[in-house]
Protein backbone atom coordinates (compact mmCIF):
# COMPACT_ATOMS: atom_id res chain seq x y z
CA UNK A 1 0.00 0.00 0.00
CA UNK A 2 1.45 3.93 -0.86
CA UNK A 3 2.13 5.75 2.08
CA UNK A 4 0.37 7.90 3.41
CA UNK A 5 0.13 12.02 3.42
CA UNK A 6 -1.24 14.59 5.18
CA UNK A 7 -2.52 17.40 2.92
CA UNK A 8 -2.72 21.15 3.75
CA UNK A 9 -4.19 24.04 1.17
CA UNK A 10 -3.94 27.80 1.38
CA UNK A 11 -7.28 29.33 0.21
CA UNK A 12 -5.95 32.72 -0.55
CA UNK A 13 -3.04 34.56 -0.93
CA UNK A 14 -2.29 36.26 2.18
CA UNK A 15 -3.84 32.84 4.88
CA UNK A 16 -1.59 30.41 5.78
CA UNK A 17 -1.54 26.62 4.14
CA UNK A 18 -4.62 24.84 6.94
CA UNK A 19 -4.51 21.07 6.95
CA UNK A 20 -7.47 19.48 5.01
CA UNK A 21 -6.91 16.01 5.31
CA UNK A 22 -4.98 12.91 4.33
CA UNK A 23 -4.52 10.66 1.70
CA UNK A 24 -2.49 7.73 -0.04
CA UNK A 25 0.04 8.23 -2.98
CA UNK A 26 3.30 6.56 -4.19
CA UNK A 27 5.36 9.71 -3.67
CA UNK A 28 4.94 14.06 -2.75
CA UNK A 29 4.49 14.54 -6.57
CA UNK A 30 1.16 12.19 -6.99
CA UNK A 31 0.49 13.15 -3.48
CA UNK A 32 0.05 16.80 -4.88
CA UNK A 33 -1.59 15.75 -7.74
CA UNK A 34 -4.07 13.30 -5.64
CA UNK A 35 -4.63 16.74 -3.50
CA UNK A 36 -5.30 18.73 -6.71
CA UNK A 37 -8.02 16.25 -7.74
CA UNK A 38 -9.49 15.08 -4.04
CA UNK A 39 -9.22 18.78 -2.44
CA UNK A 40 -9.16 21.55 -5.04
CA UNK A 41 -12.11 20.49 -7.64
CA UNK A 42 -14.29 23.33 -6.31
CA UNK A 43 -11.80 26.39 -6.21
CA UNK A 44 -10.52 25.76 -2.41
CA UNK A 45 -7.27 26.54 -2.90
CA UNK A 46 -4.20 28.13 -4.68
CA UNK A 47 -1.11 26.39 -3.20
CA UNK A 48 -0.57 22.96 -1.93
CA UNK A 49 1.63 21.95 0.60
CA UNK A 50 1.94 17.90 1.30
CA UNK A 51 4.17 15.88 3.66
CA UNK A 52 4.31 12.39 4.53
CA UNK A 53 2.52 11.37 7.40
CA UNK A 54 5.32 9.67 9.30
CA UNK A 55 7.32 13.05 9.13
CA UNK A 56 5.18 14.44 11.54
CA UNK A 57 5.62 14.14 15.25
CA UNK A 58 2.56 13.95 17.30
CA UNK A 59 2.24 15.03 20.68
CA UNK A 60 0.53 11.69 23.02
CA UNK A 61 -2.55 11.59 23.61
CA UNK A 62 -1.99 10.06 26.80
CA UNK A 63 0.52 12.83 28.12
CA UNK A 64 -2.62 15.44 27.88
CA UNK A 65 -2.89 15.92 31.10
CA UNK A 66 0.87 17.19 31.56
CA UNK A 67 0.86 19.18 28.32
CA UNK A 68 -2.69 20.99 28.48
CA UNK A 69 -3.59 20.88 32.18
CA UNK A 70 -1.64 23.76 33.80
CA UNK A 71 -3.22 26.32 31.16
CA UNK A 72 -6.01 25.60 32.68
CA UNK A 73 -6.13 27.70 35.85
CA UNK A 74 -4.09 30.56 33.87
CA UNK A 75 -6.90 32.57 33.01
CA UNK A 76 -5.09 35.94 33.21
CA UNK A 77 -3.13 34.67 29.64
CA UNK A 78 -6.55 35.71 27.88
CA UNK A 79 -6.74 39.42 27.00
CA UNK A 80 -10.40 39.63 27.90
CA UNK A 81 -9.28 42.06 30.97
CA UNK A 82 -9.20 45.15 29.02
CA UNK A 83 -12.46 47.29 28.26
CA UNK A 84 -11.77 48.34 24.41
CA UNK A 85 -13.09 51.91 23.18
CA UNK A 86 -16.30 51.37 21.08
CA UNK A 87 -14.68 53.76 18.59
CA UNK A 88 -12.21 50.73 17.81
CA UNK A 89 -12.74 48.70 14.76
CA UNK A 90 -11.43 45.61 13.34
CA UNK A 91 -10.35 43.82 16.62
CA UNK B 1 -15.74 26.00 -46.31
CA UNK B 2 -18.36 26.02 -43.86
CA UNK B 3 -18.79 22.25 -44.23
CA UNK B 4 -14.61 22.06 -43.87
CA UNK B 5 -14.79 24.33 -40.82
CA UNK B 6 -17.62 21.84 -39.17
CA UNK B 7 -15.85 18.75 -40.34
CA UNK B 8 -12.21 20.02 -38.59
CA UNK B 9 -14.63 21.13 -35.69
CA UNK B 10 -16.00 16.98 -35.46
CA UNK B 11 -12.02 16.33 -35.43
CA UNK B 12 -11.01 18.03 -33.10
CA UNK B 13 -14.06 17.18 -30.66
CA UNK B 14 -14.42 13.52 -31.26
CA UNK B 15 -11.11 13.02 -30.30
CA UNK B 16 -11.93 14.09 -26.43
CA UNK B 17 -15.43 12.94 -26.87
CA UNK B 18 -14.54 9.17 -27.25
CA UNK B 19 -11.03 9.36 -24.87
CA UNK B 20 -13.89 11.52 -22.17
CA UNK B 21 -16.14 8.45 -22.54
CA UNK B 22 -14.02 5.88 -22.43
CA UNK B 23 -12.24 7.19 -18.69
CA UNK B 24 -15.91 7.75 -17.55
CA UNK B 25 -16.11 3.80 -17.99
CA UNK B 26 -13.83 3.85 -14.91
CA UNK B 27 -15.63 5.83 -12.74
CA UNK B 28 -15.90 3.58 -9.59
CA UNK B 29 -13.20 1.20 -10.99
CA UNK B 30 -10.11 2.94 -10.66
CA UNK B 31 -7.26 1.28 -9.09
CA UNK B 32 -7.23 3.07 -6.28
CA UNK B 33 -9.82 6.10 -4.43
CA UNK B 34 -7.79 8.95 -5.47
CA UNK B 35 -6.48 7.59 -9.09
CA UNK B 36 -10.34 7.18 -9.41
CA UNK B 37 -11.06 10.80 -8.74
CA UNK B 38 -8.53 11.77 -10.94
CA UNK B 39 -9.49 9.64 -14.18
CA UNK B 40 -12.99 10.96 -13.69
CA UNK B 41 -11.38 14.69 -13.53
CA UNK B 42 -9.76 14.06 -16.45
CA UNK B 43 -13.14 12.95 -18.08
CA UNK B 44 -14.86 15.98 -16.84
CA UNK B 45 -12.32 18.22 -18.39
CA UNK B 46 -12.38 16.76 -21.91
CA UNK B 47 -16.36 16.44 -21.70
CA UNK B 48 -15.75 20.25 -21.10
CA UNK B 49 -14.00 20.71 -24.02
CA UNK B 50 -15.82 18.95 -26.31
CA UNK B 51 -19.19 21.12 -25.24
CA UNK B 52 -17.43 24.16 -26.67
CA UNK B 53 -16.48 22.89 -29.58
CA UNK B 54 -19.69 20.96 -30.59
CA UNK B 55 -22.17 23.98 -29.80
CA UNK B 56 -19.85 26.52 -32.01
CA UNK B 57 -20.26 22.99 -34.58
CA UNK B 58 -23.76 23.17 -34.40
CA UNK B 59 -23.72 27.22 -34.94
CA UNK B 60 -21.87 26.49 -37.69
CA UNK B 61 -24.10 24.00 -39.46
CA UNK B 62 -27.10 25.76 -38.39
CA UNK B 63 -30.79 24.61 -38.47
CA UNK B 64 -31.92 22.82 -35.78
CA UNK B 65 -28.54 21.54 -34.61
CA UNK B 66 -27.60 21.54 -31.05
CA UNK B 67 -24.35 19.87 -28.81
CA UNK B 68 -26.44 17.54 -28.23
CA UNK B 69 -27.20 16.58 -31.65
CA UNK B 70 -23.74 16.64 -32.99
CA UNK B 71 -22.60 14.62 -29.45
CA UNK B 72 -25.40 11.99 -29.70
CA UNK B 73 -26.80 11.69 -33.41
CA UNK B 74 -24.29 11.12 -35.60
CA UNK B 75 -24.00 7.29 -36.94
CA UNK B 76 -21.12 5.75 -36.61
CA UNK B 77 -19.74 6.44 -39.83
CA UNK B 78 -19.90 10.37 -39.07
CA UNK B 79 -17.44 10.26 -35.51
CA UNK B 80 -13.74 11.62 -36.70
CA UNK B 81 -12.17 10.22 -33.96
CA UNK B 82 -8.58 9.07 -34.19
CA UNK B 83 -8.64 5.06 -33.96
CA UNK B 84 -6.16 5.51 -30.60
CA UNK B 85 -8.97 6.73 -28.71
CA UNK B 86 -11.87 4.26 -28.68
CA UNK B 87 -8.94 1.39 -27.68
CA UNK B 88 -10.46 -0.14 -24.58
CA UNK B 89 -9.27 -0.34 -21.39
CA UNK B 90 -7.62 -3.10 -20.98
CA UNK B 91 -5.67 -2.68 -18.02
CA UNK B 92 -4.13 0.64 -16.38
CA UNK B 93 -1.42 0.78 -18.38
CA UNK B 94 -3.44 1.31 -21.47
CA UNK B 95 -5.22 3.81 -19.89
CA UNK B 96 -2.03 5.94 -18.79
CA UNK B 97 -0.70 4.88 -22.08
CA UNK B 98 -3.70 5.90 -24.48
CA UNK B 99 -3.89 9.18 -22.90
CA UNK B 100 -0.21 9.96 -22.78
CA UNK B 101 0.23 9.22 -26.49
CA UNK B 102 -2.77 11.81 -26.60
CA UNK B 103 -1.45 14.58 -24.84
CA UNK B 104 1.73 14.99 -25.85
CA UNK B 105 -0.24 15.03 -29.65
CA UNK B 106 -2.50 17.33 -28.67
CA UNK B 107 -0.56 19.65 -26.26
CA UNK B 108 1.45 21.18 -29.27
CA UNK B 109 -1.33 21.35 -31.33
CA UNK B 110 -3.69 23.69 -28.72
CA UNK B 111 -0.06 25.81 -28.60
CA UNK B 112 -0.76 26.24 -32.28
CA UNK B 113 -4.53 26.61 -32.02
CA UNK B 114 -4.27 29.11 -29.52
CA UNK B 115 -2.98 31.19 -32.70
CA UNK B 116 -5.62 30.08 -34.82
CA UNK B 117 -7.13 32.69 -37.10
CA UNK B 118 -11.06 31.49 -35.91
CA UNK B 119 -11.37 33.62 -32.98
CA UNK B 120 -13.99 30.69 -31.29
CA UNK B 121 -11.27 28.42 -31.86
CA UNK B 122 -8.18 30.20 -30.24
CA UNK B 123 -10.66 31.13 -27.25
CA UNK B 124 -11.70 27.18 -26.67
CA UNK B 125 -8.03 26.06 -26.94
CA UNK B 126 -6.85 28.54 -24.58
CA UNK B 127 -9.36 27.70 -22.35
CA UNK B 128 -8.43 24.16 -23.05
CA UNK B 129 -4.54 23.83 -22.63
CA UNK B 130 -4.16 24.53 -19.32
CA UNK B 131 -6.12 21.79 -18.41
CA UNK B 132 -3.43 19.64 -21.40
CA UNK B 133 -0.65 20.97 -19.70
CA UNK B 134 -2.52 19.09 -16.07
CA UNK B 135 -3.41 16.26 -18.35
CA UNK B 136 0.08 15.84 -20.05
CA UNK B 137 1.68 15.95 -16.69
CA UNK B 138 -0.61 13.92 -14.92
CA UNK B 139 -0.41 10.80 -17.54
CA UNK B 140 3.85 11.59 -18.26
CA UNK B 141 4.60 11.22 -14.60
CA UNK B 142 2.08 7.57 -14.65
CA UNK B 143 4.04 6.03 -17.81
CA UNK B 144 7.54 7.16 -15.45
CA UNK B 145 6.11 5.00 -12.57
CA UNK B 146 4.71 2.20 -14.42
CA UNK B 147 8.32 1.96 -16.39
CA UNK B 148 10.27 2.28 -13.40
CA UNK B 149 8.63 0.32 -11.14
CA UNK B 150 7.88 -3.09 -10.75
CA UNK B 151 8.87 -6.17 -13.27
CA UNK B 152 4.55 -6.21 -13.31
CA UNK B 153 4.13 -2.58 -14.12
CA UNK B 154 7.27 -2.28 -16.57
CA UNK B 155 5.77 -5.33 -18.59
CA UNK B 156 2.35 -3.86 -18.65
CA UNK B 157 3.44 -0.55 -19.84
CA UNK B 158 5.67 -2.30 -22.71
CA UNK B 159 2.78 -4.31 -23.77
CA UNK B 160 0.42 -1.36 -23.55
CA UNK B 161 2.97 0.68 -25.59
CA UNK B 162 3.21 -1.90 -28.18
CA UNK B 163 -0.73 -2.10 -29.01
CA UNK B 164 -1.19 1.43 -28.81
CA UNK B 165 1.91 3.09 -30.11
CA UNK B 166 1.01 2.15 -33.80
CA UNK B 167 -2.69 3.65 -33.49
CA UNK B 168 -0.50 6.87 -33.12
CA UNK B 169 0.35 7.54 -36.33
CA UNK B 170 -3.04 8.38 -37.36
CA UNK B 171 -2.91 11.63 -35.23
CA UNK B 172 -0.53 12.76 -38.02
CA UNK B 173 -2.13 11.43 -41.48
CA UNK B 174 -3.38 15.14 -42.43
CA UNK B 175 -7.27 14.89 -43.86
CA UNK B 176 -8.52 16.93 -46.44
CA UNK B 177 -10.45 19.07 -43.92
CA UNK B 178 -7.55 19.33 -41.16
CA UNK B 179 -5.17 20.68 -44.43
CA UNK B 180 -7.61 23.22 -45.65
CA UNK B 181 -8.09 24.47 -42.35
CA UNK B 182 -4.23 24.80 -42.02
CA UNK B 183 -3.92 26.56 -45.18
CA UNK B 184 -5.98 29.23 -44.22
CA UNK B 185 -4.70 29.60 -41.17
CA UNK B 186 -7.31 27.99 -38.99
CA UNK B 187 -5.95 24.72 -38.26
CA UNK B 188 -3.06 23.28 -36.85
CA UNK B 189 -0.13 22.25 -38.65
CA UNK B 190 0.47 18.48 -37.90
CA UNK B 191 3.59 17.87 -39.86
CA UNK B 192 4.89 20.38 -36.99
CA UNK B 193 3.57 18.87 -33.83
CA UNK B 194 5.18 15.23 -35.16
CA UNK B 195 8.99 16.16 -34.29
CA UNK B 196 8.02 17.74 -30.78
CA UNK B 197 5.61 14.26 -29.99
CA UNK B 198 8.36 11.81 -31.29
CA UNK B 199 10.99 13.88 -29.31
CA UNK B 200 8.30 14.21 -26.20
CA UNK B 201 7.61 10.18 -26.10
CA UNK B 202 11.12 9.32 -26.71
CA UNK B 203 12.91 11.31 -24.06
CA UNK B 204 9.64 10.11 -21.36
CA UNK B 205 10.27 6.50 -22.30
CA UNK B 206 13.97 6.85 -22.46
CA UNK B 207 14.01 8.06 -18.76
CA UNK B 208 12.80 4.85 -17.63
CA UNK B 209 13.83 2.12 -20.12
CA UNK B 210 11.33 1.91 -21.92
CA UNK B 211 11.08 2.42 -26.06
CA UNK B 212 8.96 2.39 -28.99
CA UNK B 213 9.10 -0.99 -30.67
CA UNK B 214 9.92 -1.24 -33.92
CA UNK B 215 6.64 -2.06 -34.79
CA UNK B 216 5.07 -0.53 -38.88
CA UNK B 217 2.44 2.08 -38.05
CA UNK B 218 -1.49 0.64 -37.98
CA UNK B 219 -3.57 1.94 -41.31
CA UNK B 220 -6.04 3.64 -39.56
CA UNK B 221 -8.90 5.77 -40.92
CA UNK B 222 -10.79 6.91 -37.75
CA UNK B 223 -10.78 10.63 -38.69
CA UNK B 224 -12.85 9.99 -41.93
CA UNK B 225 -15.08 8.02 -40.14
CA UNK B 226 -13.84 4.26 -40.48
CA UNK B 227 -13.31 3.33 -36.90
CA UNK B 228 -12.29 -0.78 -35.52
CA UNK B 229 -14.97 -2.49 -33.68
CA UNK B 230 -14.41 -0.65 -30.84
CA UNK B 231 -16.62 2.56 -31.51
CA UNK B 232 -20.17 0.88 -32.31
CA UNK B 233 -19.88 -0.91 -28.64
CA UNK B 234 -18.98 2.73 -27.20
CA UNK B 235 -22.14 4.55 -29.23
CA UNK B 236 -24.54 1.93 -28.04
CA UNK B 237 -23.54 3.20 -24.70
CA UNK B 238 -23.65 6.93 -25.03
CA UNK B 239 -26.32 7.32 -27.48
CA UNK B 240 -28.50 5.14 -25.55
CA UNK B 241 -30.63 7.60 -24.00
CA UNK B 242 -31.04 10.18 -26.96
CA UNK B 243 -32.24 7.47 -29.25
CA UNK B 244 -34.32 5.75 -26.97
CA UNK B 245 -36.40 9.32 -25.74
CA UNK B 246 -35.36 11.69 -28.41
CA UNK B 247 -35.03 14.78 -27.62
CA UNK B 248 -35.11 14.29 -24.20
CA UNK B 249 -33.29 16.78 -21.51
CA UNK B 250 -32.20 16.53 -18.33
Amino acid sequence: MWPLYEIFIRTKNGLEHRHVGSLHAADPEMAIENARDVYTRRQEGISIWVVESKHIAASNPEQQGELFDPAKDKIYRHPTFYKLPDELENI
Amino acid sequence: MKDTLYDYLLILGDNPLILGHRLSELCGHGPTLETDIALTNLSLDLFGQVRSLFQYAAAVKGGNATEDSVAFLRSERGYKNAILLEQPNIDFAHVMVRQFLYDAFNLPQLEQLVKSKDKTIAAISAKSIKECRYHFRFSSQWIRRLGGGTEESHRRVTNAINVLYPFADELFNETMAEQKMKEVGIGADLAKIKPIFVNEINETFNEVGLKVADIAPRIAKGKEGLHSEQLGHILAELQYMQRAYPNMQW
